[in-house]
């Protein structure tokens, strides 16, 4: 039963395009543990977005499927939260009522003064009960995506869905909210998919990397169990052999197995694109 | 003309010196509307002095001002000739019930014409009847046809075809509509008003139509997403994200319509002769004194003053209803 939680069998999705069919993705297979954390990582263009957004049920799979304890998933709904890349808080709501959108929606028997529990404890979690009031575009980027996880987790969502979710952040805020996400799932032990870009991330957070080669008929190419030990500790790990072990094995992967020609006209985002990453590492 | 209201606002927050070397920096900016306005009434005086019409000399800047005058006072005699007329009622009726208790009292309404304060009144009130009807038929079309790409399908051939129809063209179609239609022994608008409110609703509702349904289709697909996943009713969609997320674009819309729909009313009233600052213009046009082309050169200017502050009202109006503060509007 456990092993059963969520499914993944054959998923495969085709796009119309005026040439016909583009197969995007082929034969994802996945099984996933309750309180599992998964990462998905691979090249831009390899289709973790569109593998997370099948799961979300916001794309249809054209062959294969998806079951969530026991039931297929067909539409997007609360148990599947998502968090987006880039937050997508609604400008016009505060953090608050944000949450309480959500919320409301998704508890509709709270009493009122559940419902302000509820919310506040969501926000405490991912430590915003100081900007409750605030507009979206008041608060920093690290804050917006704390806001975002803190609507997603108030959905008590059996899975977390997360794309990139810090992809667009510094450094230095990642690394706090990796440390805050970490704790979360810690206390809360919810199933998560998240999909990054960023090796050291997946290594910290995950217990299994998912990667996929690349596009077109994108597939997993090889699933690295982490066998760390929680809670994990980013200075700790920093000399960790074992640690260091992992980061290679994906490093291996993306960049030798799975090595990424770009076209001409990509060649210089992709080249600074790595060079950020590489002074991440660093 | 709000910038330099801008510039003005600003100098008042600053103090002694760089106050004036703000206000050498600002002089451009709140010089040049009064520069333009000069350099227009200058090229206005020249050019009407060479311009002798059938009722004369076409009217300088001073003959306008001296009609504007005209007009305020005649408005004004016009008002007391109406008071002084309810008065004498008023004191029959007094009398008669002395004489006669059983005498229930009458009061007949002032029939003198219309003034050009009148004539204003008429035609703000019809704009906004127009404008009002239009707006809530078009705002609810408009996000049908932005959320459903079908309804879209279908309004779209209907919306390109009606949209560039002159208000001329509806005139004598709604005219015999409405007073078919609208049979009634104690009418609470008059037909002449209906008349126009509608024809300026015909000409307003495109605009918001189409900027709505642009705007609601533009939404960020990410906040539509949110929606999916929390799975908001349609409804609850349409309030918490579409309104909101569209706002922008649906005042755009409602600022044109209102702009058309003032336009589309003064040449309603002409041809209809429905009462307004249309007929005002045609009347004084048949009259033809002396004085008339002076007299519509004041209704000209009057039709542009306000029709700008339509425009004002309605960026106040979506300044309160915006989330967005922030954003600048123009």
């Amino acid at each position: 039963m456990q092993n059963r939680h969520l499914e993944l069998s054959q998923v495969g999705i085709d796009f119309p395009t005026p040439k016909g069919p583009f197969t995007a993705l082929t034969d994802v297979n996945l099984k996933i543990k309750k309180g599992e954390f998964i990462s998905l990582i691979g090249h831009s263009g390899c289709g973790k977005s569109t593998v997370l957004n099948i799961v979300a049920g916001l794309h249809q799979a054209t062959n294969g499927g998806v079951i969530l304890d026991g039931c297929e998933v067909k539409e997007p709904g609360p148990e599947r939260a998502v968090v987006f890349q880039n937050h997508s808080l609604l400008p016009w709501l505060s953090v608050y009522k944000n949450v309480e959108l959500a919320v409301k929606q998704t508890q509709k028997g709270k009493s009122k003064k559940d419902t302000r529990d509820w919310i506040l404890h969501n926000l405490e979690l991912v430590h915003m009960t100081h900007a409750l009031d605030k507009l979206p575009s008041e608060i920093s980027g690290g804050m917006k995506q704390r806001v975002g996880i803190a609507r997603a987790l108030a959905m008590e969502p059996k899975v977390l869905l997360m794309d990139e979710p810090f992809g667009a952040l510094d450094a230095l805020t990642r690394a706090h909210l990796q440390d805050s996400l970490m704790d979360i799932h810690a206390e809360l032990g919810n199933t998560v998919i998240m999909i990054t870009h960023d090796v050291d991330e997946a290594v910290l957070l995950s217990d299994r990397i998912v990667m996929m080669t690349n596009g077109p008929s994108a597939t997993i190419g090889e699933v690295l169990e982490v066998n760390l030990p929680r809670p994990r500790d980013r200075l700790v790990l920093a000399d960790n052999p074992e640690y260091n072990h992992y980061r290679h094995e994906v490093l291996t992967f993306l960049y030798e197995k799975q090595k990424k020609v770009e076209p001409v006209s990509n060649y210089k985002k992709t080249k600074q694109k790595n060079a950020s990453k590489d002074s991440d590492a660093a | 003309m709000s910038k330099s209201v801008q510039a003005i606002s600003q100098i008042g927050q600053l103090d002694g010196k760089s106050k004036i070397t703000q206000l050498v920096s600002m002089l451009p900016k709140l010089l040049m509307p009064l520069v333009g306005i000069l350099l227009f009434l200058a090229v206005w005086n020249g050019v009407s002095k060479s311009i002798d019409t059938s009722l004369g000399q076409f009217p300088g800047p001073a003959q306008v001002w001296e009609q504007s005058i005209v007009l305020v006072s005649e408005h004004n005699t016009q008002r007391e000739k109406a008071e002084a007329f309810y008065e004498r009622q008023e004191v029959r009726n007094a009398k008669r019930l002395a004489q006669d208790e059983s005498y229930v009292p009458k009061i007949r309404e002032f029939t003198g014409a219309p003034t050009f304060f009148d004539q204003i009144w008429t035609s703000l009130y019809t704009v906004m009847v127009g404008f009002f009807i239009a707006s809530v038929i078009a705002v609810p079309a408009g996000i049908l046809c932005g959320l459903s790409k079908s309804a879209y399908a279908a309004m779209n051939p209907l919306i390109q075809i009606f949209k560039p129809v002159s208000p001329l063209a509806w005139l004598p179609l709604v005219t015999m509509v409405v007073s078919a239609l609208y049979v009634s022994n104690d009418p609470m608008f008059s037909k002449s008003f209906i008349t126009s409110a509608v024809t300026v609703s015909l000409c307003c509702l495109w605009p918001t139509l189409v900027n709505t349904a642009v705007g609601v289709s533009n939404i960020d697909s990410d906040l539509v997403n949110v929606s999916k996943v929390l799975r908001l009713t349609p409804l609850k969609h349409v309030q918490k994200i579409v309104l909101p997320a569209s706002i922008p674009m649906i005042f755009t819309g409602l600022r044109l319509s209102l702009g058309i729909g003032w336009m589309v009313l003064i040449a309603a009233e002409m041809l209809a002769q429905n009462p307004g600052l249309g007929k005002f213009v045609w009347d004084e046009f048949q009259n033809g004194s002396s004085e008339s082309l002076a007299r519509i050169m004041v209704a000209v200017i009057t039709i542009g003053i306000i029709g700008f502050m339509l425009d004002r009202l309605m960026l106040a109006v979506q300044r309160f209803a915006s989330w967005d503060k922030n954003s600048v509007l123009r």
